[in-house]
C-alpha cells in the first residue's frame, strides 16, 4: 500500500499536466441566474472576507500587543453595554443587505412559468432517465463505456487517460441554446439529486414527487455534472452530461429521435 | 439535598475508591465516570478516525485502488455515526461528569446511579453498531443521516443500527437530565444561575437540547424499523407515505444535535481565554443571552439542510433570514472572547492554543456556513465538498479542539501533575496545520464540483484531494502524541501541579487539591454573597 502511495505521488508529480486544474471557485455557468448565483457567493464571500480582516486583525493585534511577555499588564474591564449593542447591530445590518438580493434572485429560480421544452428526468439506481414531454423521445443515460471499464477496483487503467472520466455518459440531455426548459424531477427508488454546476441547477429527485425547476442555457456547449444525493454503492457514477446546441441543430437531433432508433447522435460528441 | 449527602459522607470522608473491575463497573463517583466517558470518546475517536483515513486512502488518486463503492459507504456512514455519537458527544459529557459538579460546588452528580447506566449502555451500543461491519450486506452504507429510501436498502444490520442509535438516544437523555438536575438544585448557596460559569452554562444548555432532539430522533427511527418490518408506509411513497417528512423529523433533530456538539466547547473556551489572558470573561451575561439564543434558534433552521428538496418559496425564505440570524448570536461570542482577550496579559500554554485556534478556525467554518445558510449560492454548495468543509471545520478545530483543550487545561486537576508542556504545543502546532492541509482543500473542490460521498472522482479533482489525503494521514498520526501525553501526564511523570495549576484561574474547581480528592465538596463551599464566582 505504501509503495502504491508512493508510486502515485510520483505519478502525481511527473504527470502533474494532465491533473492541472487547480479550479478553486465556482463556475460561473452559462445562465443568466448561474451568473447572478455566481455574483451572490462571491458578494457574500467577500463580506466574510472583510469581516474576517476585521476580527482577526482585532485578534492577532492583541495576540501581538497584549501578551504578558511583553510586560503586558491586565486590565479587569468586563462588559461595556455599547459594546454589545454595536457588534449586535452591525451583523444585523450586513445581513439584511445579504438577504435582500439572495430572496430576488430565489424568487426567480423559482419562476418556472411559461417554459420552450420540458423534460422529466427520473433517477434510477445508477443511471437517470430522460423524456421530452410532448415529444415522444425517451432514453437512458448511463455512465460511458470506457470509464466504466476503468472505475473497476484495480482495472490497470489510469483514470487520466480516460477522457471525462466519470463525467461521461452514452446518451446525452440535448436541449437548445436560449430556450427556458423546465426540468420535472421524481425518482424511481431512492433519492437522487440532478446536479450540473455550469447551470447553477441542483433538485433531487424524490420518488413519489414531482420536482420543477428550469434554466436557459446562454452558450453551446456540453456541461457535466453528477448525482449529489447519496443513492447507494454506485452513487459515483451516475454523472449527468447536458449538451446546448442551437435550435436548428436540436430540431433535426429531435426528429431523428423520434425515428425511434436507438439515439447515438451524441454519443461520440459534437452534433453534425 | 446537598446538605444530606454532606452529612452522609462527612463520617468517613476519607474512603477512596474501591479496588479492581467493581470501581468501574458499579461506578457512581463522577470523576470516575467522567474519566470512563473520556476514555470511551479517546477510543471511538481513533475507530472513527481509522474510517477516516480508509476514506481518505482510497480518495488519494482517482480510481479504485482499496476498497469497493459499498465499503467505502459504510465507511463515511460509520465514520460519521462514531464521531458524532461516539467521540464528540461523549466527550463533553465526560468533561460535564468531572468538572461541574466541581464548578459549582456540588459533592456528585445528582443521579449517580443513572450516572453509571447511561455510562456502560455506551459500550453496549457502539459494540453493536461496530458488529453490524461483519453482519451479511454489511454495515449501514446510507450515510449517518438515514435518509429512506436508501436507509431501507441495508442488509442485516438494519435493525442494529436503529437499536443502537435508540439505546445512544437513551444514554444522551439520561445524562442530559442527570446534568439538568444537577445544575439546578446543586449548586453552592450563594451560586445563582448568572453566577454560574460559562461552562457551566453552556452543558444546561446542551442538556435541554438532548432533552428536546433525542426523543424526535428515537421516533424517527421507530418509524423506519416500522417501514421495514411492520408494513407501515411513514416514508415511503409507493404507500402513501412522504420520503421527505423523514429529513424534516431528522433535521429537527440534527440541526440542534450540531449546536449539542458546539455548546460546550464554547463554554470550554469561555473558561480558558479569561485564565491566560488574566482577565474576567467580557460580557459574562450577554454570553448567556447568546447561547440561548443560538439554542432557541437551532430549532427553527433546520430545513436549511433541505433547500434542494423542492420546498415552497415562502419556506426557503423563511429557513434562510432565521439561519442566518444564528450569525447574529455567534458573533457576540466571538466578538466577546476577542474582548476578553484585549489588553489582557496573555501567555501561551497548550489550552490556550488551542482555544485560540478554535477561535480562528471555528469562525472560518461559521463565514462558510453563513455563505451556505444563502439559498441560491447553496443550491451549488448543498452535498457537495464544501459542504464537508465546513462541518469539519465547526467539528475538528471546532468542537474537537474544544475538547482538546479542556483536557489540557482541567487534566493537572485530574491528575495532580503537569502534562509535557514542550510535546502539548508539538501536539497543538501539528494538529493545527493539519487539520487546514486536511479541510482547507475541500472548499475548492466542492466549489469546483465534486459531490460528497463519492469514492471516486474525476480527474480534475485529483490534487486538491491528495493534497487533504495527505493531511490527514498527517492529522490522525499526530493524535497518537496526544495519546503519549496524556498517559504520560497520568502516569504522573510531569511537574506537580498546584491547587490553582495556573495563575490565578477563576472558579470553584481550583479551590480543591490537584488532584481532586475522590470526594469534594462535601459541604458546600462558602461564598460571600458579593463575589462573583465566574
Amino acid at each position: 500500500m505504501i509503495r502504491k502511495l508512493c508510486t502515485s505521488v510520483l505519478a502525481l508529480l511527473i504527470a502533474g499536466d494532465a491533473f492541472a486544474d487547480w479550479a478553486v471557485n465556482m463556475p460561473k455557468g452559462v445562465t443568466r441566474l448561474s451568473a447572478e448565483t455566481y455574483e451572490i457567493h462571491m458578494v457574500v464571500f467577500w463580506w466574510c472576507v472583510a469581516i474576517a480582516v476585521v476580527v482577526f486583525g482585532a485578534m492577532i493585534w492583541s495576540l501581538i500587543n497584549h501578551r504578558k511577555s511583553k510586560g503586558a499588564v491586565p486590565s479587569q474591564f468586563s462588559h461595556s453595554m455599547i459594546a454589545e449593542v454595536i457588534w449586535t447591530t452591525i451583523p444585523v445590518i450586513i445581513l439584511l443587505i445579504m438577504a435582500v438580493p439572495s430572496a430576488e434572485l430565489m424568487i426567480k429560480l423559482e419562476d418556472t412559468r411559461d417554459p420552450d421544452l420540458t423534460v422529466v428526468i427520473t433517477g434510477y439506481q445508477w443511471k437517470w432517465h430522460y423524456a421530452y414531454q410532448g415529444e415522444d423521445v425517451s432514453f437512458y443515460s448511463t455512465l460511458a463505456r470506457p470509464s466504466m471499464a476503468a472505475r473497476r477496483r484495480n482495472s490497470g487503467i489510469d483514470p487520466s487517460t480516460v477522457e471525462n472520466y466519470l463525467l461521461d455518459v452514452d446518451n446525452r440531455l440535448v436541449v437548445p441554446k436560449g430556450a427556458k426548459v423546465r426540468v420535472l424531477l421524481t425518482s424511481n427508488d431512492v433519492i437522487h439529486s440532478w446536479w450540473v454546476p455550469e447551470l447553477a441547477m441542483k433538485k433531487d429527485a424524490i420518488p413519489g414527487f414531482m420536482n420543477e425547476t428550469w434554466f436557459r442555457a446562454e452558450v453551446s456547449g456540453v456541461y457535466r455534472g453528477q448525482c449529489a444525493e447519496l443513492c447507494g454503492m454506485d452513487h459515483g457514477y451516475m454523472p449527468v452530461v447536458v449538451e446546448v446546441v442551437e435550435r436548428e441543430a436540436f430540431e433535426v437531433w429531435l426528429e431523428n429521435e423520434k425515428g425511434g432508433a436507438t439515439p447515438v447522435a451524441t454519443a461520440s460528441g459534437e452534433l453534425k | 439535598m446537598s446538605g444530606a449527602i454532606a452529612n452522609a459522607h462527612s463520617k468517613h470522608d476519607d474512603h477512596g475508591p474501591v479496588k479492581g473491575w467493581r470501581r468501574w463497573l458499579y461506578a457512581t463517583n463522577h470523576k470516575d465516570i467522567g474519566t470512563m466517558y473520556l476514555v470511551f470518546s479517546l477510543v471511538m475517536f481513533f475507530c472513527g478516525g481509522l474510517m477516516a483515513l480508509i476514506i481518505r486512502t482510497e480518495l488519494f488518486t482517482p480510481g479504485l485502488q482499496f476498497v469497493d463503492p459499498s465499503f467505502f459507504n459504510q465507511m463515511t456512514t460509520m465514520h460519521a455515526l462514531i464521531m458524532v455519537f461516539g467521540a464528540v458527544m461523549p466527550a463533553f459529557v465526560g468533561l460535564a461528569n468531572w468538572m461541574i459538579p466541581l464548578m459549582i460546588g456540588a459533592p456528585d452528580m445528582a443521579l449517580p446511579r443513572m450516572n453509571n447506566w447511561s455510562f456502560w449502555i455506551l459500550p453496549v451500543a457502539f459494540s453493536i453498531l461496530g458488529s453490524t461491519l461483519f453482519m451479511s450486506g454489511g454495515a449501514p452504507a446510507g450515510g449517518w443521516t438515514m435518509y429512506p429510501p436508501l436507509v431501507l436498502q441495508t442488509g442485516d444490520a438494519f435493525p442494529f443500527l436503529i437499536f443502537s442509535v435508540h439505546l445512544m438516544g437513551l444514554s444522551s437523555i439520561m445524562g442530559a437530565i442527570n446534568v439538568i438536575v444537577t445544575i439546578v438544585n446543586m449548586r453552592a448557596p450563594d451560586m445563582t444561575l448568572l453566577k454560574m460559569p460559562m461552562f457551566v452554562w453552556t452543558w444546561l444548555i446542551t442538556a435541554y437540547l438532548l432533552l428536546a432532539v433525542m426523543p424526535v430522533l428515537a421516533g424517527a427511527v421507530t418509524m423506519l424499523l416500522t417501514d421495514r418490518f411492520f408494513g407501515t408506509s411513514f416514508f415511503l411513497a409507493a404507500g402513501g407515505g412522504d420520503p421527505v417528512m423523514f429529513q424534516h423529523i431528522f433535521w429537527f433533530f440534527g440541526h440542534p444535535e450540531v449546536y449539542i456538539m458546539i455548546l460546550p466547547a464554547f463554554g470550554v473556551v469561555s473558561e480558558i481565554i479569561p485564565t491566560f489572558s488574566r482577565k474576567p470573561l467580557f460580557g459574562h451575561d450577554s454570553m448567556v443571552y447568546a447561547a440561548s439564543s443560538i439554542a432557541f434558534l437551532s430549532f427553527i433552521v433546520w430545513a436549511h439542510h433541505m433547500f434542494t428538496v423542492g420546498m415552497p418559496l415562502t419556506g426557503q425564505l423563511f429557513f434562510m433570514f432565521a439561519t442566518m440570524l444564528i450569525a447574529v448570536p455567534t458573533g457576540v461570542k466571538v466578538f466577546n472572547w476577542t474582548a476578553t482577550m484585549w489588553k489582557g496579559a496573555m501567555t501561551f500554554e497548550t489550552p490556550m492554543l488551542f482555544s485560540l485556534s478554535f477561535l480562528f478556525l471555528f469562525t472560518i467554518g461559521g463565514f462558510s456556513g453563513l455563505m451556505l445558510a444563502i439559498v441560491p449560492a447553496d443550491i451549488q454548495y448543498h452535498d457537495s465538498y464544501f459542504v464537508v468543509a465546513h462541518f469539519h471545520y465547526v467539528l475538528v478545530p471546532g468542537s474537537i479542539f474544544g475538547v482538546m483543550a479542556a483536557v489540557y487545561y482541567w487534566m493537572p486537576k485530574w491528575t495532580g501533575h503537569y502534562y509535557n508542556e514542550r510535546l502539548g504545543k508539538i501536539h497543538f502546532w501539528l494538529s493545527t496545520i493539519f487539520v487546514n492541509v486536511t479541510f482547507f482543500p475541500m472548499h475548492f473542490l466542492g466549489l469546483a464540483g465534486m459531490p460528497r460521498r463519492i469514492p471516486d472522482y474525476a480527474t480534475q479533482f485529483a490534487d486538491f484531494n491528495s493534497i487533504a489525503s495527505a493531511g490527514a494521514i498527517g492529522f490522525g498520526l499526530s493524535q497518537l502524541l496526544f495519546v503519549y501525553i496524556v498517559i504520560q501526564c497520568v502516569r504522573k511523570s510531569g511537574a506537580i501541579a498546584s491547587q490553582e495549576v495556573w495563575d490565578k484561574p477563576r472558579g470553584l474547581e481550583w479551590t480543591v487539591p490537584s488532584p481532586a480528592p475522590y470526594h469534594t465538596f462535601e459541604t458546600p463551599p462558602e461564598v460571600s454573597p458579593g463575589a462573583a464566582f465566574p
